[in-house]
């Protein structure tokens, strides 16, 4: 049944792409996570307005509606914005920005809720401490906060990043050369529509597979400063 | 922005919002209904009846759904004992493939929920019932299940969420949800903005209605939570 008529290393490479549209998104929602999580946090009224805003609107609207609005909206916007600049050429948002955008975004929202509470786990004294020796922010923020929230953090994050890698998926929807649509083109091809879908199912169980192997370990590496029962 | 497109088409959009409740709707319902006996079996200490709920889970739970849709939709024909079999008809359909999609997805993620909440089911209620001499399914029935539910709600409105959310994927495979609708629109009209803006509306109005509907009934089961009143 895993006759794949040729079509292995095609779907190999959409693998390739999907892994580096996931892991691209992951960045800038880390990114995003931890300015959202700041900002929830943060004394300025503006900032925690802002932040409420974006994680309500991206957790009641679907991710496709989204992606959808962000491919042709973003389209226009940019052309539009362009013109205003006196840019006459027609610019192209390309699926792949799209899609890294999007994803990036939604998963930004998730991520302010999770390290907006690994950010809380830290004692308030730890912090105190660090500005008691002269610290800058900036240097609170890397060398005491950052070590000491990923512990409380990788929980929720590595959640985030087996969802995070599924709804790559989608990214096939707006023409995205990714894993799913090569399988689909293939199916088109050869009439199996089935081995190659199913095959794609097992490429994404063995992503998150080693994801959660990988997560396990560096759960126990984060937590080796405590005591474990 | 032209907001008149929406107005003039705007019953599309009720036709949609009217498919996007129904298969939200009958998804939840057949998958709540397969999680609870799923959820039980992955709870019991015999391997036989743990290990397929655990392949079942880890498949539906690991892949995206739209793959799983896929599989369905596009997949089924491939086999000739399908195309033979009473279920062809079924099958060619893409709502009810969307809708068998969904419940197997939704059952999967429930099944992980119940199971977690029935685990966490306090030995002495369990013993309790042993010592009232209830059978295994009176227990089930009286003790284990009710307070299980308990204890899924908060997780399980979150997966009636994401299932309202998901079902948007119904307009990849040609079903005119919401989303459909929207999609319709920005074709004939190239009108993004009017078009996904609406769309989003509509799921988030739907959203807070779930979640308005999900804070009544934790009122209600948590009623005996809530710090007394004074007379």
């Amino acid at each position: 049944m895993f006759d794949l008529h040729g079509y292995g290393p095609s779907l190999l490479e959409g693998a390739l792409l999907t892994l580096q549209v996931a892991l691209i998104s992951l960045a800038l929602a880390v990114a995003l996570g931890l300015l959202g999580a700041l900002a929830k946090l943060s004394e300025s009224r503006l900032a925690r307005a802002a932040a409420a805003l974006y994680t309500t609107i991206i957790r009641g609207v679907p991710e496709l509606v989204m992606m959808l609005l962000i491919f042709f909206g973003g389209q226009m916007l940019v052309n539009h914005l362009a013109g205003w600049f006196g840019y006459q050429d027609y610019i192209d948002v390309n699926p792949f920005t799209a899609g890294v955008i999007t994803i990036g975004f939604i998963y930004g929202a998730y991520m302010t809720e999770t390290f907006r509470g690994a950010i809380l786990a830290v004692p308030p004294g730890q912090l105190e401490a660090g500005y008691a020796f002269a610290m800058t922010r900036t240097q609170v923020f890397r060398r005491i906060l950052l070590p000491q929230m990923m512990r409380h953090a990788l929980p929720g994050l590595g959640n985030n990043w087996l969802v995070l890698l599924k709804t790559t998926a989608l990214v096939s929807v707006i023409g995205l050369d990714d894993m799913v649509r090569k399988a689909s083109l293939a199916a088109g091809a050869t009439q199996r529509p089935f081995t190659f879908h199913l095959t794609v199912a097992l490429g994404f169980l063995a992503f998150t597979t080693v994801s959660v192997l990988l997560l396990r370990w560096a759960e126990q590496r984060y937590s080796i400063g405590v005591r474990q029962d | 922005m032209d907001f008149s497109i929406i107005a003039q088409n705007f019953n599309l959009y009720l036709q949609g919002l009217q498919t996007t409740v129904q298969l939200v709707v009958a998804a939840l319902l057949i998958g709540l209904t397969l999680a609870i006996p799923l959820a039980l079996m992955a709870n019991s200490r015999n391997w036989l009846l743990r290990g397929p709920v655990f392949c079942f889970s880890y498949f539906f739970r690991g892949t995206p759904l739209l793959v799983q849709m896929f599989i369905i939709y596009y997949g089924a024909g491939q086999f000739e004992f399908i195309r033979n079999s009473i279920w062809w008809p079924i099958l060619q359909e893409a709502y009810w493939c969307a809708l068998i999609a969904f419940a197997l997805n939704t059952a999967a993620y429930t099944t992980e929920i119940l199971r977690g909440a029935i685990k966490a089911t306090a030995i002495g209620e369990i013993e309790a019932a042993k010592a009232c001499g209830m059978s295994k399914p009176l227990m089930i029935r009286r003790i284990i299940l009710p307070s299980a539910f308990r204890r899924a709600l908060p997780a399980y409105s979150n997966e009636v969420i994401f299932m309202l959310q998901g079902s948007s994927l119904a307009s990849v495979i040609t079903l005119v949800d919401i989303t459909g609708a929207a999609r319709i629109i920005n074709a004939r009209y190239y009108s993004p903005y009017e078009a996904f803006i609406t769309a989003a509306l509509l799921y988030m109005a739907l959203t807070l209605l779930i979640i308005f509907f999900f804070k009544r009934l934790e009122q209600r089961w948590f009623a005996h939570l809530r710090p007394r009143e004074r007379q």
